[in-house]
């Protein structure tokens, strides 16, 4: 049982809580998630990147979106519920170390994920340079936050509602032109990262993505999160998260992401209806 | 002698066609008359060879004398000397090559089938003193100060808690699902083994005094160091199983709609997948599975496959129906629920649409060569005989490696080339000191009744070790 101390809306769709957990809290590093699991014996397991720790404090933070029935669930819960099942750290922590110049490029909800990244490369002394994107102004998250860490970041949205109008992939394009990175890490959609990953790819530069498969256990037992890398068969919640986004096998995880779309659509509405949500309304 | 004339008891079981429309257990168990009939088939022989087929040597002809006599709480007593978790093995053991295999009875009819029912007759008394509160939870000696951590909740774990408990130790178990049980609870599904057996046993070592830890991950909440080191436990006891899914690794093995056995089962058993509606997590709709394997995996897959809606459930398996490990009864089963097998063939490849999801599979045909390491005749390929079948769906069941998470976290244990820990055979103890281990991490994919036997046998180490300390 774990208790859920504060909780915020951070756009109409994403929602942030902290939440009790301080054996999660002092193991976890930068890259890690958890799997909960809540509603009794019918609920689903689903994985959530840990966003922030506080070891002192004995808690951590999530940040998610509220895309189908379990995030809807959760993010119904309020501070004083409790998560009933929450296993982590999870996975293997996001390789950190002095590369020298670093970009790390967050979109969507990926953005909370790349926050304890950005902030573990910087500590490792690079100069970091972070690029953020969304589709509209209204779900762009944690922008002060990056301001308050990052050497330099960069502001794109599909619309141009806010900063500049362009796909993140631009923006990076235009910096392995001028000033080559050593290193960039990419979290957010999987076409966002395929794309990403492909811009890099010419130049050479070491490119780490963080994969968000479809899991169940969490500790290597099911592989039903298995993917391709470089022509092997490796499970993302115990070989990964991150991997080479140069050989990543992207059509494939693609695929294997959208298993169960037409059954979790029924479920998404069903819940929409159960839980009083009005559609578009998260 | 009349005993000799009395026949054979059936186990009552659910129709064929009501039991595929549901996931309640087919095996009904006997009733008391049949109980009493089945137990007076055993000729009480001098020297009781079924005994030596128990892999924990149950005074087998002791306890059928008590069922036959009508006192089932007696009769339990006496199984409980050597195996604790009798109205599971009851209804999981592979009876035929075990205790059944050898049994004298079966032998005056030249066919093991017509051997005493002995786990049909463990089953029932160990249900009927559940049922009736005949159980006697056992004492527990006063506090030894002393600290144990039991990594697991499979039946390796639960037997190990329970004998290191009885010693006066404090035992904490940590699991790193939501539900502790093991494979009994995310594996072998309700059909077989209904899990509020496995619930029962929990509580038994709730009762006990065992704290159970759902939700944590030795290795990554924390590692087998710090809980010694930190957290003050004078020894752990790691069963942590076999869960490590093989692959065939065969082409198109990572399309839509290819699962392990581990998968498909967890989502139907743990995650209840099969209550459609009422469960979060979803389930791939299918119409013609594929199974490969033909041990209990296998047959497992399978039926859950066809309780879950599928029209045509296959299972593949590269040699004969002779060579099949799975239990006779879930073969005759799978029979009779409408499960087809094609035997002799191994896939090559599977097919699958432009939208990534399966629909066929490449199947060769095999003939049997010479026996190979385990005995059995090893499966040659016949070139020439590939053909391309049509499936929707692609379930592999050929079995578990040993989850590598433990030893990747622990330093100083050592493990075979299977990855498998290395143990002294007699204390269960692993390379690194205090740290014991049994089950499948020890054996490989083994059975219940093994890794029970294993447990008991670390525990019985780890309490002589403990006693031992300063
Ligand atoms: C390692 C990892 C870290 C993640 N971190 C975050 C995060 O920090 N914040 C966040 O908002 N999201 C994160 N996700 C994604 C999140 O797990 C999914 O959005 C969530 O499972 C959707 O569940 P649902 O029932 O609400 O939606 P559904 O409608 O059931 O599913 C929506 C989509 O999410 C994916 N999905 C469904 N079930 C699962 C599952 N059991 N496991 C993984 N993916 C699934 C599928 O692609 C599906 O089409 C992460 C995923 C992974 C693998
Ligand atoms: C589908 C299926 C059907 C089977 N049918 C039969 C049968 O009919 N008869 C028979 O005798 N045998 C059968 N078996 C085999 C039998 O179930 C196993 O041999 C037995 O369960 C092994 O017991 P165990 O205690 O070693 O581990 P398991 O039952 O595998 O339990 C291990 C537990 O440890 C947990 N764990 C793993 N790593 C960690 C960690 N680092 N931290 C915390 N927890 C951890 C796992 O989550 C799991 O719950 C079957 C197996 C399967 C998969
Ligand atoms: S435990 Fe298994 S092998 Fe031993 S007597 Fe019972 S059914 Fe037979
Ligand atoms: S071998 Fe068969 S008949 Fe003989 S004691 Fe054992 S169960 Fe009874
Ligand atoms: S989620 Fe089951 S193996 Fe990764
Ligand atoms: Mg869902």
């Amino acid at each position: 049982m774990n208790k859920i101390l504060a909780k915020q809306r951070l756009s109409k769709e994403v929602f942030r809580m902290e939440i009790e957990a301080p054996e999660i809290a002092e193991a976890r590093h930068p890259g890690q998630f958890i799997i909960l699991q809540m509603g009794g014996d019918f609920g689903e397991r689903i994985p959530l990147t840990i966003a922030n720790a506080d070891p002192v404090k004995g808690s951590i933070t999530l940040i998610f979106q509220a895309v189908g029935e379990t995030t809807h669930r959760l993010a119904l819960l309020e501070p004083g519920d409790t998560i009933q099942n929450l296993l982590g750290p999870l996975g293997k922590p996001t390789d950190i170390k002095k590369y020298g110049k670093v970009v790390c490029v967050g979109g969507g909800i990926g953005v909370a994920p790349l926050f304890p990244i950005v902030e573990g490369m910087k500590k490792a002394g690079n100069e970091v340079t972070v690029i953020m994107g969304a589709r509209t102004k209204e779900l762009l998250i944690m922008e002060e936050d990056m301001r308050a860490i990052a050497d330099e970041v960069i502001v794109v949205t599909d619309d141009g509602s806010y900063g500049r109008k362009a796909l993140v992939t631009v923006p990076l394009k235009e910096i392995c032109e001028e000033d080559k990175p050593d290193c960039v890490v990419i979290i957010g959609p999987p076409v966002m990262m395929k794309f990403a990953a492909l811009t890099t790819k010419p130049y050479g530069i070491h490119t780490i993505v963080s994969l968000n498969t479809i899991m169940i256990d969490g500790t290597g037992m099911c592989g039903g999160c298995r993917v391709t890398i470089g022509g092997e068969t490796k499970f993302v919640c115990v070989d990964g998260p991150e991997f080479d986004g140069h050989l990543v096998d992207w059509d494939n995880m693609l695929l294997r992401l959208g298993t169960y779309k037409s059954e979790e659509a029924e479920a998404h509405h069903r819940c929409h209806i159960g839980l009083k949500i009005n559609e578009g309304e998260a | 002698k009349d005993r000799a004339k009395i026949p054979l008891q059936e186990m009552p079981s659910q129709a064929p066609e009501v039991r595929v429309c549901n996931m309640e257990e087919v095996a009904l168990g006997y009733t008391e008359n049949q109980v009493r009939l089945e137990a007076m088939r055993c000729i009480q022989c001098k020297n009781q060879p079924c005994i030596a087929g128990c892999p924990v040597s149950i005074d087998i002809p002791a306890f059928i004398a008590e069922a036959a006599k009508g006192d089932y709480g007696k009769s339990v007593e006496i199984i409980k000397e050597s195996s604790l978790l009798p109205s599971i093995c009851g209804r999981v053991c592979p009876q035929e090559v075990q205790c059944q295999k050898f049994c004298t009875v079966g032998k005056m009819h030249k066919d093991v089938e017509q051997s005493v029912s002995i786990g049909r007759i463990e089953r029932f008394v160990a249900d009927y003193a559940r049922e009736h509160g005949l159980e006697k939870i056992p004492s527990i000696k006063p506090d030894s100060g002393r600290k144990v951590a039991v990594v697991g909740s499979g039946p390796a774990s639960i037997s190990a808690a329970a004998d290191l408990r009885r010693e006066g130790h404090t035992v904490m178990m940590f699991e790193a699902l939501h539900k502790a049980g093991g494979v009994l609870v995310y594996g072998i599904p309700e059909f077989r083994l209904p899990k509020k057996i496995v619930e029962h046993e929990l509580q038994n070592l709730k009762d006990m005094g065992v704290e159970i830890r759902p939700n944590y991950l030795v290795g990554k909440t924390r590692k087998i160091a710090d809980l010694m080191e930190k957290d003050g436990f004078d020894a752990v006891f790691v069963g942590s199983g076999a869960g490590l899914p093989k692959f065939l690794g065969i082409e198109g093995e990572n399309y839509v709609g290819v699962f392990s056995a581990n998968e498909y089962l967890t989502r139907s058993n743990l995650m209840k997948a099969y209550a459609v509606g009422k469960s979060q997590t979803p389930l791939y709709r299918s119409k013609n599975v594929a199974v490969f394997g033909g041990g209990n995996v296998a047959m497992d897959a399978a039926r859950t496959a066809k309780r879950l809606g599928a029209e045509e459930v296959i299972v593949v398996y590269r040699r004969t129906e002779v060579e099949m490990p799975a239990r006779r009864e879930e073969v005759t089963h799978a029979k009779e629920e409408g499960i087809k097998f094609l035997f002799l063939h191994a896939p090559l490849k599977i097919t699958a649409n432009e939208k990534g999801r399966v629909n066929g599979v490449e199947l060769i045909t095999c003939e049997l060569g010479e026996p190979d390491a385990s005995g059995r005749r090893r499966p040659v390929e016949i070139p020439g005989s590939e053909k391309i079948y049509d499936f929707d769906t692609a379930i592999i069941a050929i079995g578990n490696d040993s989850n590598p998470l433990i030893k990747a976290t622990t330093d100083g244990i050592e493990v075979n080339r299977r990855g498998n820990f290395i143990v002294n055979e007699e204390t269960c103890e692993t390379t690194l000191k205090g740290v014991y281990a049994g089950g499948d991490i020890v054996l490989g994919a083994a059975t219940v009744i093994l890794a029970m036997g294993q447990g008991r046998r670390a525990a019985k180490a780890m309490n002589t070790y403990l006693k031992g300390l300063a």
